[in-house]
């Protein structure tokens, strides 16, 4: 059978070293690496659904000793967003990017940056992880600076810099493992793991290092300049799936390795924090004159929605009851993801246009680009969790959840944290009415507004609609093979 | 398969394909816009018509799609949503005939008449809703559609009037979102059921209920323009003419006062809001929406603004009847959904066609406008009598029946609101028919234009407030026949009451 995990590493990677070789076909080479790499994620994601969890060992060496991949559903799921993202992301910079001069450095870094993305989706154990971790974020950082205005350069390197103090205390909490127990695969550490300080302590290291990265409320600061000004591609991927992965870390390492020997009370903080993080997002992305950092700061709410998610999990015993509401969290996370980039290429594609993004004055170029702004309403509508978007069904059944298990007071932050992303979103729709006349036709830069007006239907309808599959596929472990 | 199966679902997807597709045609492609939209309206019309008999004869259709564990979207059909999905059906396809005469030669109207379509759909779908989930999506979605519709023309005026219509809106949708995951997480999935699926509730659990009910009454009451919460109507008369119509005639108020009838009838159950004293709350809120709307109706001088205050006060006979106990007034707070539909549809389209043809917007340029426009002021004066509840108007049958309900039930107060609102009602319409038929004609029309073909105005325009008018009138002539409104609404009631 083939590797797919393994391909799902390398072969990104392989399209990365072509492009560094023949920089003048980075585009070529970018869109077959990309469009195998996409092949092979949603083939993954199909066989974990279809048989069960894939465990491959490179080389024929097992854990401790060498390097395991394993897809379960939780990896699946994330693969595949990953995939279809990546995919659109491909397509849209391939027109972005055209003939510039800057095209040599995106191929490259782009597709290190998607090796990095699903070696973390893929890997089992927490040195491997680091690597991925901090593979990513200087493939990131690198990708943000492209953009080359001395804003881009600053924010870029704060982004760096943010991003290896993060890996180093997730590094540091990998190393109190190591020595305790002389294992670093994520089983055998679930194994061995006991209550006690050094796993409340690890867990603090790690959890701390990765909401740096995750740039959960008060540790954002980082994020809105860097996601606000690198090339439109570059903030879709940062937003959508960079971040993301930081989010899937930490609930990978919390639900596998720390839950059971923690109480739930190590993650309240999380929820609170992410209670911080949606009303101070929501509010700044209301405050914000520009229409990537509206975008940027509307990631900081949604993030913060993510982590609401912890508390509850942690008041259901392990379970189907918790795998109900793990799914739920996952479907936020996965149309959160669609959503944002939508946002972002297509907020590119009217940046494009316009030659700024000062929401004030947008408002002519949406109008005459009627497909991308409907692919910014289309991710507008699953940002504010409107139906029939994924975020509708998660933010549900968050909102059920909080209320049976007795945590209401979660309610009012989802609450206003949605009225505020209705008004933040609708502060730039409603400038697209306007009483000239009306666009000849509905495409005008098919490259660049079909990918995001496809995220977008994606983030609404298909994940809206379509989702059950993905309470079968939470539901998949290795533990139930 | 089954029609029983697929025709809720194929009667939404009527109006949303085509509606859909509409966004892809090019701006000038105005014939091909025509016919999808007509095409959408026709086909949607003969399954309403293929479902009214099923209905009718006992058949039972429902549609159900799981979108996550626990989580069902149900399409089904009872007596009720079958009435409202035939309004909306009848009135959607004379308004999109009067919206393409009305938008002839204005910019965007692909965008237009995309939402337009997805509008009604959404309004449909409120109606066909098999459980408290799928409604809130629906009415969520129709917030989502009406926005682009009010902020249309794109004026200053419109934005703002549209920013109003989102903010409360959307407001009101998530509290009735709140309402309804509370009301979920307590009882499980919330189907309509005839006769109320809380019935069998234990008294323990009746203040919180209570508490439920409110917040989904204050998140309907946004779109039923309950006062306090009814703001948002007046301003968003800036949108054009059909969407006013459409606005206050079939889709939001009514989604509104539809969605105060299900939770009343088929969740809570008669029984039990009775019990619980909330029908009185809500009567109480109706009484002083009818009489307050009718007030301020009265000191408008804007045309369009005065038949919006009337809004405000005459859907809230529809909350109104639904607050009595009794059968009796529930047929007139049902059927009025539909008479108050038929008529206010009339006004709106005739205060447009003033407008389009003479450049009249207030009360105050209507002198001798019957005579230069005579069918359409005869058609405004019939629906105008109705609403006063003249008879043998529409109007007349609800107000009737209401009266009758609330003596029946001891309700003696609801007659003297019954009276004081018409006196109202006859104090505001009855100074513009003054005007229309007995006041000479200005030497000048504040601005007028010329009319292609043969009539007073381009028969794309002229005809929907005919036929709506002729429908108020057949519907309050022929009320005891045996397809009439009333005759469904009687239908309804003994199905809820249980006959």
């Amino acid at each position: 059978m083939i590797d797919l995990p393994a391909l799902a590493v390398s072969l990104p990677l392989l399209g990365a070293l072509a492009a560094v070789v023949l920089p003048s076909r980075g585009g070529l080479f970018g869109l077959v690496a990309g469009a195998l790499t996409t092949g092979v994620g949603l083939a993954l994601a199909a066989r974990v659904w279809l048989e069960g969890a894939v465990r491959s060992e490179l080389g024929g060496w097992g854990a401790p000793l060498g390097i395991v991949l394993r897809a379960d559903g939780l990896s699946a799921a994330f693969l595949a967003m990953a995939a279809l993202v990546a995919l659109a992301i491909t397509v849209y910079a391939g027109r972005y990017f055209g003939g510039s001069e800057r095209r040599r450095h995106f191929w490259p870094l782009w597709l290190l940056l998607w090796a990095a993305l699903n070696g973390l989706f893929l890997a089992a154990d927490l040195f491997n992880l680091y690597v991925m971790l901090e593979l990513l974020g200087l493939a990131a950082a690198a990708l943000g600076a492209l953009a080359g205005t001395q804003e881009a350069l600053a924010a870029n390197l704060r982004y760096l810099l943010v991003g290896l103090l993060g890996s180093m205390t997730y590094l540091l909490g990998v190393a109190l493992i190591y020595t305790a127990y002389g294992v670093l695969d994520l089983g055998l550490v679930a194994e061995l793991i006991s209550p006690g300080p050094v796993a409340a302590s690890a867990f603090a290291l790690m959890t701390g290092g990765l909401l740096l990265k995750a740039a959960l409320f008060p540790l954002h600061f980082w994020l809105p300049p860097a996601h606000a000004n690198a090339p439109a591609p570059v903030s879709a991927a940062l937003s959508a799936l960079v971040v993301k992965a930081a989010f899937y870390l930490v609930l990978r390492l919390w639900l596998e390795v720390f839950a059971p020997v923690l109480g739930p009370a190590v993650v309240v903080p999380l929820g609170l924090l992410g209670a911080g993080a949606v009303l101070w997002g929501s509010w700044r992305a209301l405050r914000a004159e520009r229409l990537k950092l509206l975008a940027a700061y509307s990631t900081v709410a949604q993030i913060g929605y993510l982590f609401i998610f912890f508390p509850l999990l942690a008041a259901i015993p392990a379970g189907a009851g918790r795998e109900e509401l793990l799914a739920a969290a996952v479907l936020f996370a996965l149309t959160h993801g669609f959503a944002k980039a939508g946002l972002f290429l297509a907020a590119g594609a009217v940046q494009g246009a316009a030659g700024h993004d000062r929401i004030a004055e947008l408002g002519a170029t949406a109008q005459a680009l009627p497909a991308a702004t409907l692919a910014m309403a289309l991710a507008g509508v699953a940002l504010i969790g409107l139906p029939p978007s994924g975020s509708f069904t998660a933010k549900w059944i968050l909102l059920e959840r909080a209320l049976s298990l007795g945590q209401w007071w979660w309610i009012p932050v989802v609450v206003v944290g949605t009225l505020l992303a209705a008004a933040y979103i609708f502060r730039f729709l409603g400038r697209a009415f306007r009483p000239e006349a009306a666009p000849q036709r509905f495409v005008t830069e098919p490259r660049a507004e079909l990918p995001a007006l496809a995220l977008g239907l994606i983030a609404v309808f298909v994940l809206g609609l379509a989702a059950l599959p993905l309470w079968d596929l939470i539901g998949i472990s290795e533990a139930a093979r | 398969m089954s029609p029983d199966v697929w025709l809720p679902a194929a009667i939404v997807l009527s109006s949303m394909i085509p509606g859909l597709i509409i966004f892809l045609v090019k701006e000038e492609s105005r014939r091909l816009r025509t016919l999808l939209n007509l095409a959408g309206a026709v086909v949607k019309l003969g399954l309403v018509g293929w479902m009214i008999w099923g209905v009718y004869a006992g058949r039972v259709y429902e549609s159900r799609m799981t979108i996550a564990p626990g989580l069902e979207l149900v399409l089904s059909a009872d007596a009720l949503s079958v009435l409202f999905v035939a309004l909306s059906t009848v009135l959607w396809l004379v308004t999109t005939v009067y919206a393409i005469g009305y938008l002839e030669g204005s910019p965007n109207r692909s965008r237009f008449f995309g939402f337009f379509s997805l509008c009604v759909s959404a309004t449909v779908g409120i109606a066909l809703s098999g459980n408290l989930l799928t409604f809130v999506v629906y009415y969520e979605i129709l917030t989502l559609a009406t926005y682009p519709l009010v902020a249309h023309r794109g004026t200053p005026d419109a934005s703002r009037g549209a920013r109003i219509y989102l903010a409360y809106t959307v407001a009101g949708g998530v509290l009735l979102l709140a309402g309804a995951i509370w009301l979920q997480a307590r009882v499980g999935p919330v189907e309509f059921t005839q006769g109320g699926l809380l019935g069998d509730m234990p008294v323990e659990m009746h203040p919180e209920l209570t508490l439920i009910f409110l917040v989904l009454l204050a998140g309907l009451g946004v779109k039923a323009a309950l006062v306090p919460l009814h703001g948002w109507l007046p301003q968003a008369m800036v949108a054009p003419a059909p969407v006013s119509a459409l606005l206050h005639a079939v889709a939001v108020v009514k989604a509104g006062a539809f969605g105060i009838v299900r939770v009343v009838y088929d969740v809570y159950g008669v029984e039990l809001a009775h019990a619980t004293g909330l029908l009185g709350i809500l009567g109480v809120l109706a009484t002083i929406t009818i009489v307050y709307g009718s007030l301020k109706a009265l000191f408008q001088d804007g045309l369009k603004k005065r038949l919006a205050y009337s809004t405000v006060s005459q859907v809230s006979y529809i909350a109104l009847g639904a607050s009595i106990f009794g059968p009796v007034a529930t047929i007139g707070g049902v059927v009025h959904l539909v008479h108050q539909g038929v008529m206010k549809i009339t006004l709106f389209f005739c205060a447009g066609n003033f407008a389009e043809r003479l450049g009249v917007h207030n009360v105050s340029q209507m002198d001798g406008v019957g005579q230069r426009m005579p069918v359409t002021s005869l058609a405004f004066t019939v629906a105008a009598l109705g609403m006063i509840g003249i008879p043998p108007i529409a109007g007349f049958v609800s107000k009737w029946y209401l009266g009758l309900g609330a003596v029946g039930a001891g309700a003696h107060w609801v007659l003297l609101v019954l009276v004081a609102s018409s006196l109202l009602n006859a104090a505001y319409f009855m100074p513009i028919l003054f005007r229309i038929w007995f006041r000479p004609e200005p030497r000048n029309w504040p601005q007028e234009h010329p009319s292609a073909g043969r009539f007073e105005i381009a028969g794309t325009l002229l005809w929907p407030p005919v036929v709506t008018g002729v429908l108020a009138l057949l519907a309050g002539l022929f009320a005891a026949a045996p397809v009439s409104p009333l005759q469904w609404a009687t239908l309804i009631a003994a199905r809820e009451y249980g006959w």
